[in-house]
């Protein structure tokens, strides 16, 4: 297995059925083929287990599809999402696969500016221009497409979708009152009788209870990878740990979840040998904000090729879609369905206002993983993001750590004076 | 022990050397499509048994010959306080960029911020609609200076900037005035960026832009205290690199 090479077998003919755009669509496999090569490969002193990962990445648009129509040829429904929101416990109930959708490169930027305003943020835009270019074979796939209203970009961008793909968009709320929880709760109902409209499959009380056991095992793997990242020094990049994370969002979950466990026995060998990717006194970065979807590895290649690891992602691919358990006490699907509303309600995305759990959570984990520096990340344009990052700094501020924002989108023009401000900010950070 | 700090900037490129605190020698020479040759003809002037790099140039350098780095603002911080002991606030205006630098009273950088991708208000700002008013750029502050009347530019963004001076000139507003005018729009962001960051005194203002008069002027008058430039302003980054690389050597 090699991670240079993207494309090991002939899916051109299933490309083809799917309606990608061949040409197009190789050209993003040979970018993120270098990509890859380049910010992962150059990595030194990996865990072995990597492997697998490099393995699900070189197969990402192929084997992983691949297996995605094969199940779909057995009666199996694939569903599309963007968000952390979309309860995946429903769709893994009625043998249903919940993929992320592709949202994270600088492509199909022509196509989807027919569509969109310029000053967009990068990740709608990315997906707009996924689909419109024809690039995305998992949006091809999908039998449901879920967007949710977490904010304006995003819930506009869906009834632009929809012109494309049909989308079906869930209704979060903003507050957390008990208002809001029944809001939330009849979104995740609907959202239930949506999924066995389209599977014709009955949500149980048996096949529920085996969805939720399967996510939270799944997360329980990433929460077991996180815990050991508090290591000193770190057993793993920051940027395989994002990939990880990444990975989550696409891989068959038993499987996914068995890989991440072997990872973790090797890290946790690496650990009791104060074995790490970096030496001792290396600065260690908590990265804060806004999603970072697979291709996006900017932010932290650039931390970690400034001589500092990153220990910890509060953002929704990473702290945020892993750290609640649902609860597996509920003995009917009433009290098994509440305790999914309750496990989703907890999110602190930045859409919800007061969103005074986030900052806490934060100011826990900068402790917890006793980072030297929080690098806040909000994507150009991320309104919620963006706007929080004042609360987190103020926040932070106390606490004597250092604090640096970041906005930017995926592309590279600015790779030169954010190398600049992450080498002084590391400076500031080793006085 | 003698050391070197070369400071490969947008415009131009620095090399200082010093020896404990004192400049030995100051060289500078246009940055061109060639910075590697003007790094070498520069080097080839002067001896030194180390070197440290820095600006935006700092990693192609470090490549090709093996040496440490350090960004600019540490090296603008190290340098503004050898230079002014009691310097808490750096401005600094080069070719591409604009940064504000707080420190503590022992120098050490605690913020700082800088432009992220965008020229305005840099010192090719101010190069570009000097040459659309037909000024070179030492005279450019001198003749704002002369300014009798007020008006107001808008853009910030060089290209847009360049537009509105060339329609304020068809309208046949004076020279000076409108030279004012973009000295005053430049006033206006860096204030207001310095407040983000800090504008305790000392206030040690630096980069090529700095030997504008007009705006260190214009500074002192509007944050209330003198605005101290160095006899060369272009040197501080290339100082501060050669003192962190005495340093090194304990």
């Amino acid at each position: 297995m090699k991670g240079e090479t993207m494309e090991q077998k002939n899916y051109r003919p299933m490309w083809k059925d799917l309606g990608l755009n061949l040409e197009g669509h190789d050209q993003l496999l040979a970018v993120l083929g270098k990509a890859y090569k380049d910010i992962y490969m150059s990595q030194e002193n990996r865990p072995k287990a990597m492997q697998y990962l490099d393995f699900v990445i070189s197969e990402v648009h192929g084997l992983r599809v691949e297996e995605l129509m094969e199940a779909k040829k057995k009666g199996n429904k694939v569903v599309g999402t963007f968000c952390v929101y979309v309860p995946e416990e429903l769709i893994l109930a009625v043998g249903g696969t919940c993929v992320g959708l592709c949202a994270g490169a600088e492509i199909g930027i022509d196509e989807a500016e027919k569509v969109l305003p310029r000053n967009t943020c990068a990740l709608i835009k990315s997906f707009m221009g996924f689909k419109l270019a024809g690039l995305c074979p998992y949006i091809q796939a999908s039998d449901l497409v879920v967007g949710e209203t977490t904010c304006d970009g995003k819930k506009k961008a869906y009834e632009i979708l929809n012109d494309y793909k049909e989308t079906y968009v869930m209704e979060i709320p903003q507050m957390k009152t008990e208002r809001d929880r029944t809001l939330w709760r009849g979104e995740v109902i609907q959202f239930k009788e949506k999924v066995e409209e389209i599977t014709g499959r009955k949500i149980t009380p048996e096949n529920l209870r085996e969805g939720i056991k399967t996510a939270n095992n799944k997360r329980k793997a990433l929460q077991r990878l996180s815990a050991l990242r508090k290591a000193t020094p770190s057993p793993i990049s920051g940027l395989d740990a994002l990939l990880v994370n990444q990975i989550a969002f696409y891989d068959d979950p038993l499987r996914f979840t068995r890989s991440v466990n072997d990872l973790c026995d090797e890290l946790e060998e690496r650990v009791k040998g104060r074995i790490g990717v970096s030496q001792n006194g290396t600065a260690r970065i908590l990265v804060s904000g806004s999603p970072m979807a697979v291709p996006n590895w900017k932010i932290p290649f650039i931390i970690e090729t400034s001589g500092a690891v990153v220990v910890a992602e509060e953002s929704c691919v990473g702290e945020r879609s892993t750290r609640d358990l649902v609860s597996e006490d509920g003995d009917t699907l009433d009290k098994m369905i509440d305790a999914i509303v309750d496990r989703y309600f907890k999110i602190d995305c930045a859409c919800f206002t007061p969103n005074e759990e986030r900052t806490d959570h934060i100011l826990d984990l900068a402790k917890e993983f006793k980072a030297d520096g929080v690098i806040h990340y909000s994507i150009q344009f991320c309104t919620p993001y963006t706007v929080e990052a004042y609360k987190v700094e103020k926040a932070i501020q106390k606490t004597g750590i250092p604090f640096m924002k970041i906005e930017t989108d995926y592309g590279m023009e600015d790779m030169g004076q954010l190398k600049t401000r992450i080498e002084a900010f590391l400076e500031m950070v080793k006085g | 022990m003698k050391t070197a700090g070369i400071d490969i900037g947008s415009r131009t490129i620095k090399l200082v050397t010093v020896e404990g605190k004192e400049i030995l020698h100051f060289l500078i020479s246009d940055t061109t499509h060639d910075p590697l040759e003007q790094c070498r003809s520069l080097m080839a002037q002067t001896s030194f048994d180390r070197i440290l790099a820095t600006g935006y140039g700092r990693h192609f350098f470090e490549t090709h010959f093996d040496v440490p780095t350090v960004t600019e603002i540490k090296a603008f911080a190290r340098g503004a306080k050898a230079i002014f002991s009691n310097c808490r606030t750096i401005l600094d205006i080069g070719g591409q960029d604009t940064k504000a630098i707080a420190m503590d009273e022992r120098g050490n950088v605690s913020k700082f911020e800088m432009n992220d991708r965008c020229a305005a208000g840099t010192g090719m700002f101010l190069e570009i609609i000097a040459k659309t008013l037909g000024y070179d750029l030492e005279e450019f502050g001198k003749e704002a200076l002369k300014a009798q009347g007020n008006i107001q530019i808008n853009s910030m963004c060089t290209v847009f900037a360049q537009s509105e001076v060339t329609s304020l000139v068809a309208r046949r507003q004076k020279r000076e005035d409108i030279a004012r005018g973009i000295h005053m729009a430049i006033l206006n962001r860096t204030l207001s960026l310095l407040k983000r960051v800090s504008t305790t005194p000392d206030i040690v203002f630096a980069g090529g832009v700095a030997k504008n008069p007009y705006l260190k002027y214009l500074l002192g008058d509007a944050l209330g205290c003198e605005v101290k430039v160095p006899e060369d302003p272009q040197m501080v980054g290339a100082y501060g690199a050669a003192i962190i690389a005495q340093d090194m050597n304990r």
